[in-house]
């Protein structure tokens, strides 16, 4: 027979293909686990209002990144490092007379960025930064895997032993110290969780796109629920969603994997625009 | 007392109290230290200078225009937020939580919306959830900061009823206002303009002399009409 017979057989087994595909295999579960912790985190990003303060965090890693790859370190260490300087600069950035906090964290985030671009540009530079930038998800190690999946583990438990005081302090700030809460806490583990995740998503979904699985998910989720909980599910389930396809696209249209995550998870929110829109008038 | 932000006093010469089952209307122009009074009592604020005493539980009831319709809670989920006051960090309300939130609603007149999400609630329902989330506290003063504002008359009159019943059951009530109508019905009156003007029941505070302080303004009678109208400070220039 000259033609192969298309049966389900076939066409499932053409599906699984990226499965067994030992590098995208490994990439779907990474962008599965970061999901998890991505979805459930961002919708507290979202909520809290911390998507431009995120942003800027992972771009101003740039730098910390481009050292460890130069002396062949750690980009989590690297990254973390990096983290900590931007967020110090943009604390003193803030103080300075006459400039808003929005232009504080700009001045520092354009700052950092333009100093990892120059890192990056020297003669001496190894040919990663596209690596750094767009992400190597196809080049998920197993430390990655474990990396994810312990990261996931952790801001899921902050996240469910605290739910019910981020929820009240996002709800209402000036009720919480008369329910036993501090609002700059509640942000500040926010925050804090937030820098941990993009550190340890960097690797796969690189500095300019790692905000997709972040913040796309969980506003996706926002216009599909009404409460909380149920939209941190949702979002964890269109990150996994998102990344799966992602994976595909690239598998088969051969585009970059990165790139192809990102643009998913925007197409699953216009996606939800259109059912939400259709829902409203019920 | 002095109230204020980071040094800058807001309010001063305060000396007042409030007792149990007391309704105080709080009175003042806007910028006037209003909320900054309520900020300190409800513990966001350190006194500047003075002793202040609050030996209760205190609940802030905030403008609902200030609060956030777009927050993914239900009206369920923000009274249930009051039991917080009473769990240790790591406990999460639970059944008995949840009950209590839902009695709490259901006295508040708000039985069968428990599920109903915050932002669609009208501007009066969600003032009662606020307050039922200070009664799951066992708020025995609670703040309200101009509490009918944007209220239509219906929603005021029972507002103000709900008030009263609050207070009958032994509560401390402060409630921050412009409205000088509003304020007489109190037991008493504290009037603030950046500092303490007057202080004691309506119809002995609430003099001439004491209002145009307290509004930096002139306050006249109107030939044919009841009452006395305050006409701003500024009013006198331009006419």
């Amino acid at each position: 027979m000259l033609v192969p017979e298309l049966t389900a057989a076939t066409l499932l087994g053409d599906l699984g293909k990226p499965l067994g595909d030992p590098l995208a295999g490994r990439a779907i579960l990474e962008l599965v686990l970061l999901g998890a912790s991505g979805g459930a985190l961002g919708a507290w990003v979202v909520l809290y209002g911390f998507s431009y303060s995120a942003e800027s965090l992972s771009h101003s890693m740039l730098p910390g990144l481009v050292v460890a790859t130069l002396v062949g370190g750690s980009l989590v260490l690297g990254g973390m490092i990096a983290a900590m300087v931007a967020a110090l600069a943009m604390v003193a950035a803030r103080q300075m007379p006459g400039l808003g906090s929005d232009t504080a964290v700009a001045v520092v985030v354009t700052t950092l960025f333009g100093a990892g671009v120059l890192l990056a540009l020297t003669p001496s530079s190894p040919a990663g930064l596209a690596n750094l930038l767009f992400g190597d998800v196809l080049g998920t190690t197993d430390g990655d895997l474990v990396l994810a999946g312990v990261t996931a583990a952790l801001v899921g438990t902050v996240l469910f032993v605290l739910h019910p005081r981020l929820l009240a302090s996002g709800f209402d700030r000036d009720a919480a110290p008369a329910l036993g809460i501090s609002p700059r806490l509640a942000e500040a583990t926010v925050l804090v969780l937030t820098a941990v995740v993009v550190v340890v998503a960097v690797q796969a979904l690189g500095n300019l796109l790692v905000l997709a699985i972040l913040v796309a998910p969980a506003m996706t989720a926002r216009r599909l629920t009404r409460r909380v909980a149920p939209m941190m599910i949702v979002a964890i389930a269109l990150a996994g969603v998102g990344g799966v396809a992602g994976i595909y696209v690239s598998y088969y249209v051969g585009a970059a994997a990165g790139a192809s995550v990102a643009l998913a998870l925007v197409a699953l929110y216009s996606v939800a625009g259109v059912v939400a829109r259709v829902r409203k008038p019920t | 007392m002095t109230a204020g932000y980071s040094g800058r006093p807001a309010l001063t010469d305060l000396n007042f109290d409030v007792r149990a089952g007391e309704r105080l209307g709080l009175l003042g122009p806007n910028g006037g230290g209003k909320t900054t009074l309520l900020r300190t009592l409800s513990g966001n604020l350190q006194p500047l200078a003075g002793e202040l005493d609050v030996r209760v539980r205190p609940a802030t009831v905030p403008q609902t225009e200030r609060s956030r319709l777009d927050y993914p809670v239900s009206a369920l989920d923000v009274a249930t937020m009051g039991t917080l006051a009473r769990l240790p960090w790591w406990r999460r309300p639970g059944r008995a939580e949840r009950a209590a939130g839902a009695a709490a609603l259901g006295s508040v007149g708000l039985a069968g919306l428990e599920r109903s999400p915050f932002g669609t609630l009208s501007g009066g329902q969600r003032q009662r959830v606020l307050i039922a989330r200070g009664l799951v506290q066992q708020a025995e003063l609670l703040l309200f900061d101009e509490p009918f504002t944007g209220l239509d008359a219906t929603s005021a009159a029972a507002l103000g009823r709900l008030i009263d019943d609050l207070a009958a059951d032994g509560r401390a009530i402060i409630v921050a206002g412009h409205d000088l109508e509003q304020a007489r019905k109190m037991d008493r009156v504290l009037c603030v303009n950046g500092r303490q003007i007057a202080f004691g029941e309506p119809e002995t505070a609430l003099d001439i002399d004491t209002l145009e302080a307290t509004y930096g303004g002139a306050v006249v009678e109107l030939p044919g009409r009841p009452g006395r109208v305050i006409l701003p400070a500024h009013h006198h220039a331009g006419a």
